[in-house]
């Protein structure tokens, strides 16, 4: 099992969704975030007080799924999040050890989908 | 001079200039949360600069007694407009009252207009566009209706607080720019949701105790035809509001508050030129086909033709001020204003027909004015901005402000 976070721009959120579901991948958390990576951040002015490199708003999924489905899921993050500009984002995969469906305690693969 | 009537139309000024507040927030609400701050500073930056600019010539062009295109610049920098009555417009309250008043309608209506492109116009662009629409569209169309030797005037057609001169003006031009500027983008995968919808009740409800003024203080002195104005107004709104509801009810299963929001400044609009000429019961027909046309203007005929006037500056206020101001021509009567006119119902069928060219007139010469200066504008600097600015919001791009922080 692997747990894929993905920071991506606020508005390719539909994009990359459209993409999801199209691989059949259905679970997906969302939060908003602020962040910034080589981009730098933009200035921000407020009475004339410059406060300069401020965070911008990024969108963080967490996708949690089997390992026949890492593929699947990095294509269409990657399809529906490109925009070919500094500031796409990035994917991180990372192991995931455990998961357990509240519902039922069912554990493991099955209680990923 | 008359005391009454002076207090009166000082108060209705300000309860008139409340409204670009909350029409700032009615249409603040309906942007993502990146764009609303772009949309409050370009309503309060058109209180700046029209505020500025109708001290300087704007009431001079729209109201100077002149020649039918406008009123010249006699009286540019308020020169010759004193502390006394102007019987000319009104006979009991001071020259420079009526002045403000007005004033705070030439500030309402360009920012009405910005509904049309909201979330994608450059900010430097935007205050071309607009000094120059105040200046060529809303000042000569202002001056055809309400001045002395306007020729709209001469003909008959009636505008009581401005149906023809602020919506039917500002929500054509809103849909000559919406056409212009294009699409918002990543629309095609649907429109994107208002960001705060008690903004939207908020701005409502500004904009509704301000109409109070905007149409009660149209009659220029506190008597019977200022109440009857009042009245109708509320009544409008409120048979507009309830309309749209129903109508949701019927169509979706569920009465929002948007809708019953849009329904109330639908049924306030459409009033608007009607509303020191007819009685009561006309406003509840006036307000409850509001509501149905401009629900069917936004709702069905706006998706269909997939033009992005983005916050329905012509589905709303457009069509309900086309309305209102055709249904001045069938529901007024002198009964309610001696001065003003008897309509169809009353044994007058030309007015109807008067009013119909006074809406003509001010569609054609407002869409292709507009058209002209948005083009040259657009030649000169580009009217929209860069695809990422887009992206990343207005708000940031635009002003160097955010509105809502994340953390903390």
């Amino acid at each position: 099992m692997k747990l894929i976070i993905a920071i991506i721009q606020p508005d390719k959120l539909e994009d990359v969704k459209d993409e999801l579901y199209k691989a059949d991948v259905n679970l997906i958390t969302v939060s908003e975030v602020l962040g910034h990576g080589r981009q730098k951040g933009i200035t921000e002015i407020y009475r004339g007080a410059v406060e300069s490199g401020n965070l911008l708003r990024k969108i963080r999924l967490e996708i949690a799924v089997n390992e026949n489905f890492v593929d699947a899921t990095l294509k269409a993050i990657k399809t529906g999040a490109k925009t070919g500009e500094t500031g796409d984002g990035k994917i991180f995969v990372l192991n995931l050890e455990e998961c357990v469906r509240i519902r039922t305690g069912e554990t493991g693969n099955v209680a990923i989908g | 001079m008359n005391t009454g009537d002076t207090a009166w139309v000082m108060i209705a000024s300000a309860l008139v200039m409340f409204m670009t507040p909350g029409l700032a927030f009615f249409y603040g609400g309906m942007v993502r949360r990146k764009n609303i701050l772009s949309v409050l500073m370009q309503c309060f930056i058109i209180l700046c600069l029209i505020g500025v600019q109708w001290v300087l010539y704007g009431y001079s062009l729209a109201f100077a007694p002149g020649q039918g295109f406008w009123g010249g610049f006699a009286w540019a920098g308020l020169s010759g407009v004193s502390l006394t009555p102007y019987a000319g417009y009104a006979a009991t309250i001071p020259h420079q009252v009526f002045m403000i008043f007005q004033s705070m309608f030439a500030i309402i209506t360009p920012a009405l207009i910005i509904g049309a492109f909201a979330e994608r116009m450059k900010f430097s662009a935007f205050l071309i566009i607009i000094l120059l629409w105040a200046t060529l569209i809303y000042d000569p169309v202002a001056h055809w209706v309400w001045g002395i030797g306007g020729w709209l005037r001469a003909i008959g057609v009636i505008d009581f607080a401005g149906g023809i001169v602020v919506h039917v003006n500002a929500g054509i031009a809103a849909l000559v720019v919406a056409l212009m500027i294009g699409r918002r983008k990543n629309l095609d995968k649907g429109t994107p949701a208002p960001h705060n919808v008690p903004f939207i009740a908020l701005g409502t409800g500004m904009l509704w105790f301000g109409w109070f003024g905007f149409n009660g203080g149209s009659a220029l002195a506190a008597d019977g035809i200022a109440v009857n104005a009042v009245v109708v107004t509320t009544t409008s709104a409120a048979m507009a509001g309830l309309v749209w509801a129903v109508i949701e009810w019927i169509r979706g299963g569920k009465a929002t508050l948007f809708g019953v929001c849009s329904g109330a400044v639908a049924g306030l609009a459409a009033i608007t030129p009607a509303s020191g000429f007819v009685n009561v019961t006309a406003a509840l027909i006036i307000g409850a086909v509001a509501s149905i046309l401009c629900y069917v203007g936004v709702s069905i005929i706006k998706p269909k033709l997939g033009y992005d006037d983005s916050l329905d500056v012509f589905g709303v206020h457009g069509i309900g001020c086309i309305w209102g101001s055709l249904a001045t021509g069938l529901f007024a009567s002198k009964m309610i204003n001696p001065a003003g006119a008897d309509g169809l119902f009353f044994g007058n069928p030309s007015l109807l027909l008067t009013q119909a060219i006074g809406v003509g007139v001010v569609l054609a010469y407002s869409g292709i004015g507009t058209f002209i200066i948005v083009k040259v504008v657009d030649l000169i600097m580009k009217i929209r901005v860069k695809d990422k600015d887009e992206s990343m919001g207005l708000d940031l791009t635009q002003h160097h402000e955010r509105a809502y922080t994340v953390i903390e």
